[in-house]
């Protein structure tokens, strides 16, 4: 399985998806040789082997933004591959190592995971004449917003995609990209919607009330309190969020907003808040991970989804795991998958505001919403997901095997 | 005829900048100021160290042995609360030498807010505490009185003027800018419009921001400044006019200006020129208002600050983070007073130094002038994010342990 990162050097749902779907590919008896182009150790990990393509550090992986396309790489001193200037060179790195892996060991199938890590398939495809499955978790037209992105990526994309034995989709809206934007014929592509593992979160954590104390307090006053957890980029539909917000508590005030994350249009979005007069009510966190990234969506009331262009959108499900109430945009694939939940357009801020208004002011909303999608999002399972993964192998190979994912 | 005179007025000040101070201090750490990082540019003892060892001890010692070679020279000093407590906390020796000079009867302080604030823009009551409270301090640590005002960033309009007027001070202190004085000079003393005994210095601005600003900027074409040529313009202002106001931050001297740039040869050099002119001489701010009569009115409607091109207070007040920091911050007056907490107020004081407001200024984005500004922050986005966490924190504290006011403002 061809991979650019797993928990916890993950900055984000990416890394998540690979580390449930092998875990459970493997129950299902799959043996994985999982690449990551970093070296750190992976300890929670032992279901399969983990490869690392070159010795730079995870941290010099986040410069190289997993989820944007920009180039730079900010590399910390003492980086091992001083030939390594940007994220073409560590793919360059991650292709070789690829490249000698498949003349070592054999495999029955390639499961590679987004633009990163399609190169590296293809020429492994090449190599081996094993098949190729593209797994797409987002698309550069995702990332830009809506927008076309980097032409280079979309390239990449592109022939991964004409490459590919098969495709996974992991929504419709992902589907339906790949068709209309990549000119891939609908019958390559399978959709498999990712799941959450629930188990994960009982870990000895209980939320106790003392992280976020200041919007407690806010709740003690009947504050509702909305949250968003994410990058801050224009793929997250964020101002429109802003925006809402200010429009909501001028119809009902007892409302503040959490944005628990960073990103590139975190000044933008302070600057947002304050020309609208609503920045004592909006909570900037930075980045957060353990126990404060658990307590924001346990602190939260009404989790937003406000992703221009989405292709699954796993924090809703996790956010629905601890009581919140779920608003997803149209454009996230989510969407897709649960029933008790509002719904708009990214760019509908006045239905957004009508929604959030109405949560915040009935109990009864608030709770239906809650307890009934908690159903919704149990039934999601990535054991499911393996199987289908499982099936695809075998009818792509007739074999049943190991697989370089 | 009287003396050809140069009012010299030093501005001292050091803020206290706020720590990182995040989301998840808000409600559970009340302490502001401290930064526990001893490198961070947020320490607020690591700069004061610095920058008494860089300006405050050698320019004291250089002011004192010019006082004591020159018996016209003389000068004023405004030195503010938050400055004085940094002093007496991390540098009693700092203190010391500004006691020297006062003592020395030819170095008086000119009085102003105690925090360096904005409060005359937002509450006149609040306002006159902190010029008490600046007055008691000065009579506390140098047992004099105060008889002529500067306000914050020397922001000025005729209502300061007839303020001040009411108040008993027979001096007040404003930026010369051009386009309010039209064809007159700065180079003499004015009445504000509207008062009856208060009398108007105005910084000569050129002359005063070669020094403070221009001295050490190699792209000047006058660059390097000596002290003829300094002399020489100085000589060229006057013409007819009895003064040459010149005002700036104390700090221009070894901070502002470093050593190396010989700012502190070059003052030596000129005072020493100056004087050796026996028509010329040096005045206090008390000094220059007894010699010199008013010779006219003047009226600013508008605000006038000394800084940037615009004169305005657009660098403090100018953007939406500013007006609303500002804004969340003195509409908790009337609770925090209330409560009679001196921690509080104490706190909710120094968040009022105009400092913080100007690290939230975005304005040089679009002048490309981003040097120009000092900021210990990463960008003003911080600034205000740790600024309105602190407003929360104020907040809660009213809320929990006062009972008073609400978490929504």
């Amino acid at each position: 399985m061809l991979g650019w990162e797993l928990p916890p050097h993950n900055s984000g749902g990416l890394g998540v998806a690979c580390y449930h779907l092998s875990k459970a590919l493997a129950l299902e008896g799959a043996s994985i040789d999982f690449v990551v182009p970093y070296s750190a150790p992976h300890d929670n990990i032992n279901y399969m082997k983990i490869h690392s393509a070159t010795k730079l550090s995870p941290l010099d992986r986040y410069g190289m933004g997993a989820y944007e396309s920009a180039f730079a790489i900010d590399s910390s001193p003492g980086s091992q591959a001083p030939d390594v200037k940007d994220i073409r060179g560590v793919q360059r790195h991650y292709k070789k190592y690829v490249e000698r892996l498949c003349d070592e060991k054999t495999f029955d199938a390639i499961h590679a995971h987004d633009w990163l890590t399609m190169e590296a398939g293809v020429r492994a495809k090449e190599l081996t004449g094993v098949p190729l499955i593209v797994h797409v978790h987002a698309t550069e037209f995702d990332r830009a917003g809506g927008n076309q992105g980097n032409p280079l990526v979309h390239e990449i994309e592109y022939q991964g995609l004409i490459a590919a034995d098969r495709i996974i989709a992991v929504s419709n809206i992902t589907k339906n990209i790949i068709i209309d934007k990549y000119g891939i014929p609908a019958d390559k592509i399978e959709v498999m919607h990712n799941a959450i593992d629930t188990e994960s979160f009982n870990d000895g954590y209980e939320y106790d009330n003392r992280t976020y104390r200041y919007l407690e307090g806010l709740k003690d006053e009947g504050y509702t309190i909305i949250s968003a957890v994410t990058r801050f980029t224009i793929q997250k539909g964020l101002e429109y969020l802003v925006r809402s917000v200010a429009k909501a508590s001028q119809r009902y005030d007892r409302i503040a907003l959490l944005l628990a994350g960073d990103g590139e249009q975190r000044n933008e979005l302070i600057e947002l808040a304050s020309e609208l007069g609503i920045s004592d009510r909006v909570f900037f966190t930075g980045f957060v991970r353990g126990k404060q990234w658990r307590d924001a969506y346990n602190v939260s009331d009404i989790f937003v989804m406000s992703s221009v262009s989405e292709p699954f959108g796993l924090t809703a499900l996790e956010a629905a795991h601890h009581n919140n109430a779920l608003i997803i945009t149209k454009q996230s694939g989510v969407a897709e998958v649960l029933d008790s939940i509002f719904t708009y357009n990214f760019w509908d801020v006045n239905r957004l505001a009508d929604q959030i208004v109405g949560i915040a002011t009935s109990d009864a909303l608030r709770q239906s919403l809650t307890s009934n999608v908690l159903n919704e999002y149990a039934k999601l399972s990535w054991n499911d997901v393996a199987a289908k993964c499982m099936t695809m192998y075998k009818s792509t190979n007739n074999i049943q095997g190991k697989v370089l994912a | 005829m009287s003396k050809r005179g140069i009012t010299l007025y030093l501005h001292v000040h050091q803020p206290l900048r706020v720590r990182d101070y995040s989301v998840f201090d808000t409600a559970i750490d009340h302490n502001y100021f401290n930064e526990p990082d001893p490198l961070s540019d947020r320490n607020n003892q690591k700069v004061f160290n610095k920058v008494a060892e860089k300006s405050y001890r050698p320019m004291n010692a250089l002011l004192e042995k010019l006082l004591a070679d020159h018996e016209d020279f003389k000068l004023s000093l405004s030195i503010t609360g938050t400055f004085l407590e940094q002093a007496e906390k991390w540098a009693p020796d700092v203190i010391e030498s500004f006691q020297r000079l006062v003592a020395t009867g030819r170095v008086e302080i000119v009085a102003e807010t105690y925090y360096h604030s904005l409060a005359f823009f937002y509450s006149r009551t609040e306002f006159e505490r902190q010029v008490e409270a600046h007055k008691t301090i000065i009579r506390r640590l140098f047992n004099v009185e105060t008889s002529v005002f500067r306000n914050t960033e020397l922001a000025y309009n005729d209502s300061l003027a007839q303020w001040a007027d009411e108040y008993g001070f027979k001096g007040i202190l404003a930026e010369g800018w051009d386009p309010i004085l039209d064809w007159r000079s700065p180079n003499f003393v004015y009445r504000p419009q509207g008062t009856k005994n208060i009398s108007l210095l105005l910084k000569n601005y050129k002359l005063s921001d070669d020094l403070a600003f221009r001295f050490s900027n190699k792209a000047w074409t006058e660059w390097p400044l000596t002290a003829d040529k300094y002399t020489e313009w100085a000589n060229s202002s006057l013409e007819d006019a009895p003064l040459i106001n010149l005002f700036m931050d104390y700090e221009t001297f070894g901070e502002h200006q470093w050593q190396d740039t010989g700012i502190f040869d070059f003052f030596e050099d000129f005072v020493g020129r100056w004087i050796s002119n026996p028509d010329n001489t040096f005045y206090t701010v008390s000094d220059a208002i007894e010699v010199n009569q008013p010779v006219g009115e003047l009226s600013m409607p508008s605000t006038v600050t000394w800084a940037d091109a615009e004169r305005d207070l657009t660098a403090w007040l100018g953007n939406s983070m500013q007006k609303e920091a500002m804004g969340h911050l003195y509409a908790l007056e009337a609770d925090v007073l209330r409560t009679e907490d001196t921690q509080l107020i104490d706190d909710w004081r120094k968040l009022q130094t105009s400092d913080h407001a100007y690290y939230m200024c975005t304005k040089w984005f679009s002048d490309g002038d981003v040097h120009a500004y000092f900021s210990p922050y990463e960008s003003p986005y911080d600034a205000f994010l740790y600024y309105m966490n602190v407003i929360r924190d104020m907040r809660w504290r009213l809320h929990e342990t006062h009972r008073t006011g609400s978490l929504n403002g």
